[in-house]
């Protein structure tokens, strides 16, 4: 708000405390900058062209020249595998910042104004919950066309529900609190008391959610594209890697599978250990 | 029977040990009634957890002993604890509703009691549980046996709890603030229904609490403790007459009582003689047939049943009642948060009833209602700084500029009291008293005329509560507004008050000067209310009251 | 009617809204197709007249409202379509392969359950211990794996390092017959004919997918039971029940589980929504001849109807299994019912 002391000054003690008071936290935003690294600069670093196929070389074991070996057309996993950065984050990140926008909003408004709002809403949200999750997003990619765009829709469509009923969650329980009704008899109309009152004290939880769905969104693109939806061949992504690579792993070329699912499990694994941080980044409760 | 000696309870945390009880001694002999007297933090609940040895995980005796009945408790056996937890010593608890487990139905609760320590057979065990329900006076017990927690009131559960304690014919009864969130004439239901079994069976018990008048009421010898420290302990009439510890003579000053006037409330050293407050001819605030209805699945409920009052401008008036009475929800309509179902509310002579509370908030007079919540913490964002909090309603009623807003701030805090360092801190960062402060100071922040307190001290120690009291009845001299006080506490509401409204079910049973309700009461209920207060001894007359 | 009943019976009647629900969403995913529905049904090979065909055959040249009420029409005579692949009814496809992806799912999920909750529980009752950093390192892990990423390693080192597990591809090994069929599930049908021998073949060729599906489960599972645990534990008639003298046996597994189990039991919703959509992947994984594995067969063919028939049925199973979910949860709360929860 406008008449916060020195923001920027306190937003950086609190990011140098949060990652000094828990090294869990340190090593999950350390990764994080190495995905996020990879993602920006590595299209132009990688030693091999990710999509230069070479008959004569492939299916080599992991050597100097080959980090991670070649799979059936000769292509260099290692660079595959860090090229393909860049499209599985930006997958996720789009798909729940799209979801965390607009399940916020809507979340807002079913849980403050409830009645009707919250009634239809909430209908939606059951109704799309009603589907397994992965199952609805198969069913949308399908009909919608095997494109990027359409990976990215589908994941925020089935991640919008978590955020609206958290945030409908978060803004029902302190919508007669005490501070909501000071903010009311301060003069603040209602839009202004959801926005500036309720909906920053939902922000701590939400985070936790973001840093899991970071993680399930790209497990979710990774599964689409492993049963053939999605981002197509020979585009490089950690899913359909391990779908080719899948393919020789039962005759022992383990490297071609293994390393891009490495990846995934990594970039998941490191989404997934960030809650807490996040949750502690956007929390004063957590300043001492 | 019970002796302890030098108890030390450590816990340990991430930020290190603390120190929750450091070294108390006290004994208790047969049919002896202990009241172990403290605020919140002194140790005195870790004590009887220690003694039964159930400290939560990361707590432990450090040093010290428990002798009971030449049983040496700190290092008796798992077993032998058992034998003796329910069997010889039994605890009850506050918040009786969470004490008991919601999914098990109450008798086989108080089964599983007798059959652990064998005093029932599954043959006779529903028997026996339905007479333990008769002993604490539950009607239809058969019927309560296939009740579940939910189904049953405040008091029924605690009844229940009590049940369960008393089942096995304990010794030692240590009761931990067993009347908090109950209703005042449910407390004293409870605490004389305890004080009856105790005697009849010739018990000994131990009465743990913040009220000191509770104490004093029903205990024959007290402890006071304060940091894990005993400071005082004696015969209660003489802790409460000749508090000899400067600590428990606060505290005593601090207890509301009878002959006791606000300032008497302060230490010695800061009363102040109390500035009259003026009281005008012009009513401020007329209420008229105001009612409100709520939708509720059985029909519709009539929170408030038409009710006329009026209030004069620097009137200071009390509304007082039970929860469920219609109080808050009187005080939500007249701080125009709520829209009435019905009847009139005129403000200066301008009826604002009508006028919808989204509406309000553009209104010119959104600044002259101000209101004081409840729960100070609650009643803070967490997300903002008390100068934050202070500034919120300037900056969006005030319409001054950021330096005279800023100025305006730092002079509402010197008005409450507050240091201006803390200001920049968050709620989490302020003591009670501190974030009491913040409240009051918000609410004056455009000089209303009319401020509803909302039972502004109910979740405050009593020693803070008597200096936020004392802050209330300074701000009304100082700036001339006109209060009205909403409380379930009469004793409370008589120090500050000149007039006092009494509701029950939705409905006024009587108004009047506040001297005459408190001494001649019309109404049986108020009555009622007035005999449900605990009674402390009254301590002799030290200073004249400043009424 | 008592209170209990009532909200039982509200609980089995909204679950209408939510099927109708379901069905305009598939309806609206059937119509959503890039271009020309008629087209994409009508197959890859189909030629103008067939098109208009199809068009008609659809209802296609109806307005939308009209065409809902046909689909809807159709999917109460249970006319899911025609699939391109196989020629045959999209519901008859569903209802052959149906038994194997639900006894895969099924014995996945009663594997992660007798894992988890027992894990669960005790890394709440020592918290802090090695057992409870154990439970946290495997429930962050577990939900990172990608399960199909996790199926291809045990592939790797069960079946081809180390030997143990047979060939990777459907319920049963090429060298045994199908037992006959009553229920659709082998190790059920195996036993009735008295084929043990085929049993444990069955349960050989289980054993890899079902890990792989338990391995996920697993830690939404474990995570829930814990906390559900922990907050039990703190609650105050636990301290009651300790004041009281109960055995700790009594408190842990009389008072606290009883009543870490009611967010459980509701967590399961989530966990099969998990699980129903990694079947899928497994499915594809281990070749296993499931709805997944039609689904995905059907898409790489552009078979639509086949698709959305796929899409339609998991979401009544998820509906079905969530109303079983709420009614056991109103067996063990006694709350239900009387809006007090």
């Amino acid at each position: 708000m406008s008449d916060a002391t020195a923001p920027n000054q306190s937003t950086w003690a609190q990011i140098v405390y949060v990652l000094r008071d828990n090294p869990v936290t340190l090593i999950a935003f350390s990764m994080c900058g190495f995905f996020l690294l990879s993602a920006i600069i590595g299209p132009y670093v990688v030693p091999y062209d990710p999509l230069q196929t070479n008959a004569a070389n492939a299916l080599q074991q992991p050597s100097w020249a080959h980090w991670f070996g070649t799979d059936s057309l000769g292509r260099d996993v290692f660079s595959r595998v860090i090229v393909a950065t860049r499209l599985d984050l930006t997958i996720s990140i789009a798909a729940v910042a799209l979801s965390f926008v607009i399940g916020g909003v809507l979340g807002a408004i079913a849980g403050y104004w409830g009645g009707w709002w919250d009634i239809v809403l909430n209908r939606i949200f059951d109704t799309i919950m009603a589907f397994p999750l992965f199952v609805l997003a198969m069913g949308i990619v399908a009909a919608l066309g095997n494109t990027v765009e359409n990976i990215i829709y589908a994941t925020a469509i089935i991640n919008i529900p978590f955020y609206a009923r958290l945030v409908r969650a978060e803004v029902n329980i302190r919508r007669e609190a005490g501070f909501v009704q000071a903010a009311r008899l301060a003069g603040n109309s209602h839009p202004r008391v959801v926005a500036f009152h309720i909906f920053p004290n939902a922000l701590p939880p939400m985070m936790v959610q973001v840093s899991l769905n970071l993680g399930w969104a790209i497990l979710n693109a990774a599964g689409l594209s492993f049963i053939g939806l999605g981002v197509r061949p020979p585009t490089p992504e950690w899913g359909i890697m391990v779908a080719e690579g899948a393919n020789f792993i039962v005759s022992g070329q383990w490297w071609v599978a293994l390393f891009p699912g490495l990846w995934l499990m990594l970039a998941v694994f490191t989404f997934n250990l960030m809650g807490d941080g996040l949750r502690d980044l956007v929390d004063p409760r957590r300043r001492t | 029977m019970l002796d302890i000696r030098n108890l030390q309870v450590d816990f340990r945390t991430r930020r290190g040990t603390v120190h929750a009880v450091r070294g108390i001694s006290f004994s208790l002999e047969n049919g002896e009634t202990l009241g172990i007297v403290g605020e919140s933090g002194s140790g005195k609940s870790v004590t009887s957890y220690a003694l039964m040895r159930i400290l939560d995980a990361g707590g432990s005796i450090s040093a010290g002993g428990v002798t009971y009945n030449g049983t040496d408790l700190r290092h008796a056996s798992e077993r032998d604890m058992r034998a003796l937890r329910g069997g010889e010593i039994s605890m009850i608890f506050q918040n009786p509703r969470a004490a008991l487990n919601p999914i098990r139905k109450v008798g086989a609760q108080i089964e599983d009691v007798l059959r652990q320590h064998g005093r029932a057979t599954r043959a006779d065990a529903r028997e026996k549980a339905i007479q333990a329900l008769k002993d604490v006076r539950i009607n239809d017990a058969e019927a309560r046996y296939d009740a579940y927690p939910f189904e049953l009131s405040g008091g029924m559960c605690q009844r229940i709890v009590i049940a369960i304690a008393l089942a096995c014919d304990p010794n030692l009864l240590i009761a931990d603030e067993p009347t908090t969130g109950l209703d005042i004439t449910t407390q004293k239901t409870v605490m004389d229904l305890c004080r009856d079994l105790i005697r009849a069976r010739g018990m000994s018990s131990i009465l743990i609490t913040h009220d000191l008048g509770l104490a004093a009421e029903y205990c024959d010898r007290l402890a006071v403790m304060k940091d894990g420290q005993i400071v005082e302990a004696g015969p209660a009439a003489d802790v409460f007459a000749k508090p000899q510890h400067p600590y428990t003579v606060r505290l005593v000053d601090a207890t509301p009582r009878p002959g006791a006037g606000i300032r008497d409330l302060l230490p010695a050293e800061a009363r102040t003689p109390l500035a009259p407050h003026e009281i005008g001819n012009k009513p401020i605030l007329e209420v008229r047939k105001l009612t409100k209805t709520y939708p509720g699945k059985s029909g519709p409920v009539q929170a408030v049943k038409g009710i006329y009052f009026t209030i004069h401008a620097g009137q200071s008036v009390g509304l007082v009642g039970e929860s469920g009475c219609g109080k808050s929800t009187t005080s939500s309509m007249l701080v125009r948060l709520l829209d009435p179902t019905g009847g009139e509310i005129l403000f200066d002579g301008q009826e604002i009833g009508a006028i919808p509370a989204d509406k309000f908030i553009r209104d010119p007079r959104r600044g002259e209602i101000q209101m004081v919540f409840q729960d100070a913490t609650d009643s803070l964002n967490p997300r903002h700084t008390a100068r934050d909090a202070i500034a919120e309603p300037l900056r969006r009623l005030g319409q001054m500029s950021r330096a005279s807003r800023a100025a305006r701030v730092e002079e509402l805090a010197d008005l409450v009291g507050l240091p201006h360092a803390l200001l920049d801190r968050w709620p989490h960062q302020l003591s009670g008293g501190q974030k009491a402060r913040v409240g009051i100071a918000r609410a004056i922040a455009l000089d209303p005329k009319f401020l509803i307190l909302d039972e502004p001290t109910a979740a405050l120690d009593v020693s803070i509560q008597a200096v936020v009291l004392n802050l209330l009845a300074d701000l009304r001299a100082r700036l001339g507004m006109t209060y009205l006080f909403v409380s379930h506490d009469l004793n409370v509401v008589r120090l500050l008050c000149d007039h006092v409204i009494v509701m029950k079910g939705g409905q006024i049973v009587e108004q009047g000067a506040a001297a005459q309700v408190m001494t001649t009461p019309s109404d049986p209920y108020t009555r009622h209310l007035l005999a449900a207060a605990p009674q402390p001894p009254s301590p002799p007359p030290k200073s004249q009251a400043a009424e | 009617m008592s209170p209990r009943l009532q909200a039982l019976a509200v609980r089995v009647l909204q679950t209408l809204p939510v099927l109708v629900g379901v069905v305009i969403i598939s309806f609206i995913l059937t119509r959503a197709l890039p271009g020309d529905p008629a087209a994409y049904f009508a197959g890859v090979m189909a030629d103008e007249a067939s098109i208009a065909e199809t068009r008609e055959k659809l209802g296609l040249d109806k307005t939308l409202i009209e065409q809902f009420f046909v689909y809807t029409a159709d999917l109460l005579r249970g006319d899911l379509g025609v699939s391109l692949n196989t020629g045959r009814p999209v519901l008859t496809d569903l209802a052959e392969r149906l038994p194997a992806s639900l006894e895969l799912t099924l014995s996945a999920l009663v594997l992660s359950c007798l894992i988890a909750v027992p894990l669960g529980v005790w890394a709440a009752v020592r918290q802090g211990s090695w057992v409870d950093h154990l439970c946290r390192v495997l429930v962050t892990a577990g939900v990172s794996l990608p399960t199909f990423f996790t199926g291809v390693l045990l592939i790797y080192i069960f079946y081809y390092l180390l030997g143990w597990a047979p060939s990777p591809l459907g319920r049963l090994d090429f060298i045994y017959l199908s037992p006959p069929h009553v229920t659709g599930f082998y190790l059920i049908d195996a036993p009735l004919a008295g084929d043990w021998e085929t049993f444990f073949a069955t349960l050989r060729q289980l054993a890899l997918p079902a890990i792989t599906l338990a391995l996920f489960t697993l830690a939404p599972i474990a995570r829930m039971t814990r906390a559900a645990m922990l907050t039990a534990l703190s609650s105050d008639y636990i301290r009651t029940a300790r004041a009281a003298g109960l055995r700790p046996r009594t408190v842990l597994f009389g008072y606290a589980l009883r009543n870490a189990l009611l967010p459980v039991v509701t967590t399961l919703g989530m966990v099969f929504s998990f699980v129903l959509g990694a079947n899928v992947l497994v499915e594809k994984v281990f070749a296993w001849p499931g709805i997944g594995s039609y689904a995905v067969e059907a898409l790489v063919a552009s078979d639509y109807a086949a698709v959305q028939g796929f899409v339609l049925a998991m979401a009544v199973l998820f509906v079905l299994l969530n109303l079983l979910i709420d009614l056991s949860y109103a067996l063990i709360d006694p709350r239900i019912g009387f809006g007090a929860k």
